[in-house]
């Protein structure tokens, strides 16, 4: 399967990544080395096998560790702030969304 | 000093032959001396870690001294730490002060260690040479027109080159093994969930495992007591009972079934990794170990699936970096999304954006099924390998990597052959299994050769035992390369 320069532009949209019209050519042509790899996939009979998220789940019952319902963060906003771009009266400043 | 392992300078700190401080000190000078060819940390706060040393120094004289206490130890510059930036070897965060610090990086300041510097990487951890760094690639210390390995290969070459005694990485997909073998240090991959991942920047996490590089399999023993155990902030943190990692050093090799796949040793093997692999094969025969042919026969399935869930759990994961809350934000923008769309462009380098457009593409409408699903089906025809395999083995055996060092450029223009490379280290992970390389000798080029140990879950502790067995008999782990001198 190779992408097409549309579907190259539709991908980037998602990934919010811009590429540009001089950049589109060479990206294409290195994803479409990495789609060729996992293009082997496809030959592969995986009838009745069941999906692997978790690495340990043949070895372990796996799921979410459940907690009390009790505020266990303590306040950190100033310092997780300090470290953004933009803030302004505790608010994280982006471009206006909305006219 | 420089060449003694930590067990050696534990014992110096205790015996006070020398102190944290002057060990902090001897290491820091030597860091100095070699990261202009090396390039091998990033960051480094000399008055932080003398502070942390004389802290140290001061602990032991109390008489509260632990195995760890006063060693210094470098970390691979993915581990968040509170007052020394934290850059991931990226664009994006090369200026990011992060507010807390990793679990890993509380753990060894828990141990009093010495947090030595932050090792350069590849960016986000996503390479097997170090040459997708912000910050420029590491040099291997035995060459220094050769690769390290990656994405660990600021911690691999400290530790080769002797700027550190021992040193932290993360493997996702080999990126502790494959450098370790390619530097001839010793490196370990633990049990999926052993390591907390709190605080180490995500990549795939569903594979992301920390651990430790050194010269030792007994010094990666005492640095997992200090790493691994349950921690609430990783969701996926196990829940077991702490464990003693140097208690099986002293293992009987009598008997060890010793699984060989016979996938790990067919075409593409370098023939001198292929004969320094069976040589150490071998050495373990003679002390009686049993030698067992096994297949696993979904090998050459590993790379692929692996470059579906890891680029598709790298895309959603990276996704938090967006101009907003932390790290980089393009300065010229039209509006919010063109915010975003630059901010990405300029943040993140070449191939980290390729993971990341792979990883939308397979998770995109249409497409889900037919790779995503279907590599997760594939995930587990490979776990399921390992476990028949385990049921006649107690461990497996074969080479780290398929070549030794190679040069510096060599593999930059081809993502496919890059992650070929891989083949032997990106198995183990996609099962949640431990791995472990170790030195085992050098091809006619004088590079080092890596011998690669699996187990099964929660088998580090024979894992080290085996090794540190051979790495009593041998001393290819305490060989030294020529040409980083000081």
């Amino acid at each position: 399967m190779s992408l097409t320069p549309d579907q190259l532009q539709r991908i980037a949209h998602l990934a919010r990544i811009a590429v540009t019209p001089q950049e589109a050519p060479g990206v294409t042509d290195r994803l479409n080395q990495v789609l060729g790899l996992i293009d082997q996939l496809q030959a592969v009979d995986t009838r009745g096998i069941e999906p692997m998220a978790h690495p340990l789940d043949a070895q372990q019952a796996v799921q979410q560790r459940l907690r009390p319902d009790a505020a266990t963060e303590p306040d950190l906003r100033a310092a997780f702030q300090a470290v953004a771009p933009a803030v302004e009266q505790g608010l994280y400043l982006v471009p206006k969304v909305i006219e | 000093m420089i060449n003694s392992t930590v067990t050696e300078l534990s014992a110096a700190l205790a015996a006070k032959q020398v102190s944290s401080v002057e060990l902090t000190r001897l290491f820091l000078d030597r860091i100095k001396g070699l990261n202009g060819q090396l390039n091998a940390f990033i960051s480094l706060d000399e008055k932080h870690s003398l502070a942390q040393a004389l802290v140290a120094d001061e602990r032991r004289s109390r008489g509260q001294a632990g195995p760890l206490t006063g060693i210094p130890i470098a970390h691979k510059d993915i581990y968040c730490t509170k007052g020394i930036r934290t850059t991931c070897g990226s664009k994006m965060l090369a200026a990011f002060d992060s507010p807390y610090d990793a679990h890993v990086i509380e753990r060894f300041g828990a141990a009093g260690a010495v947090l030595l510097g932050k090792t350069n990487m590849d960016e986000f951890a996503m390479g097997s040479s170090n040459e997708t760094s912000h910050f420029g690639p590491v040099r291997n210390p035995w060459d220094l027109n050769r690769v390290p390995g990656g994405s660990s290969g600021g911690s691999a070459a400290a530790v080769a080159a002797r700027m550190a005694p021992a040193a932290t990485g993360t493997d996702t997909g080999g990126s502790i093994r494959q450098p370790a073998a390619l530097t001839g240090v010793s490196g370990l991959k633990p049990t999926y969930g052993v390591v907390s991942r709190y605080g180490m920047i995500a990549f795939a996490s569903s594979l992301d495992q920390g651990g430790p590089l050194g010269k030792s399999a007994a010094d990666l023993a005492l640095l997992m007591n200090a790493m691994a155990g349950f921690d609430a902030r990783d969701s996926t943190s196990l829940e077991r009972p702490a464990e003693d990692y140097t208690r099986e050093l002293k293992l009987g090799l009598k008997g060890l079934r010793i699984g060989l796949p016979k996938e790990y040793f067919g075409e593409g093997l370098e023939p001198d990794v292929r004969a320094r692999v069976t040589e150490a094969v071998r050495w373990f025969q003679e002390q009686g170990a049993n030698t067992i042919e096994i297949t696993l026969p979904n090998t050459g399935l590993a790379v692929p699936v692996y470059y579906v869930i890891a680029p598709a759990e790298a895309s959603s994961n990276l996704s938090r970096f967006d101009g907003v809350r932390y790290g980089h934000r393009a300065k010229d923008y039209a509006d919010l999304n063109d915010m975003y769309r630059r901010t990405r462009a300029e943040g993140f380098g070449t191939e980290v954006k390729r993971r990341i457009l792979i990883g939308t593409y397979v998770l995109s409408h249409g497409y889900y099924d037919a790779y995503y699903l279907q590599a997760q089906k594939v995930r587990r025809l490979i776990a399921k390998d390992f476990s028949e395999a385990f049921s006649r083995c107690d461990v497996i055996m074969g080479p780290t990597a398929p070549s030794t060092a190679f040069a510096l450029g060599a593999k930059t223009d081809d993502p496919v052959q890059m992650y070929l490379n891989d083949i032997f280290t990106i198995p183990a992970p996609l099962a949640g299994l431990p791995g472990l390389s170790i030195p085992c000798g050098f091809d006619a080029k004088g590079l080092p050769v890596g011998l690669q140990i699996m187990g099964n879950h929660f088998a580090e502790a024979k894992m080290l035992g085996v090794a540190h067995r051979y790495q009593q008999a041998t001393d290819w782990h305490l060989r030294a390369p020529k040409e980083a001198p000081l």
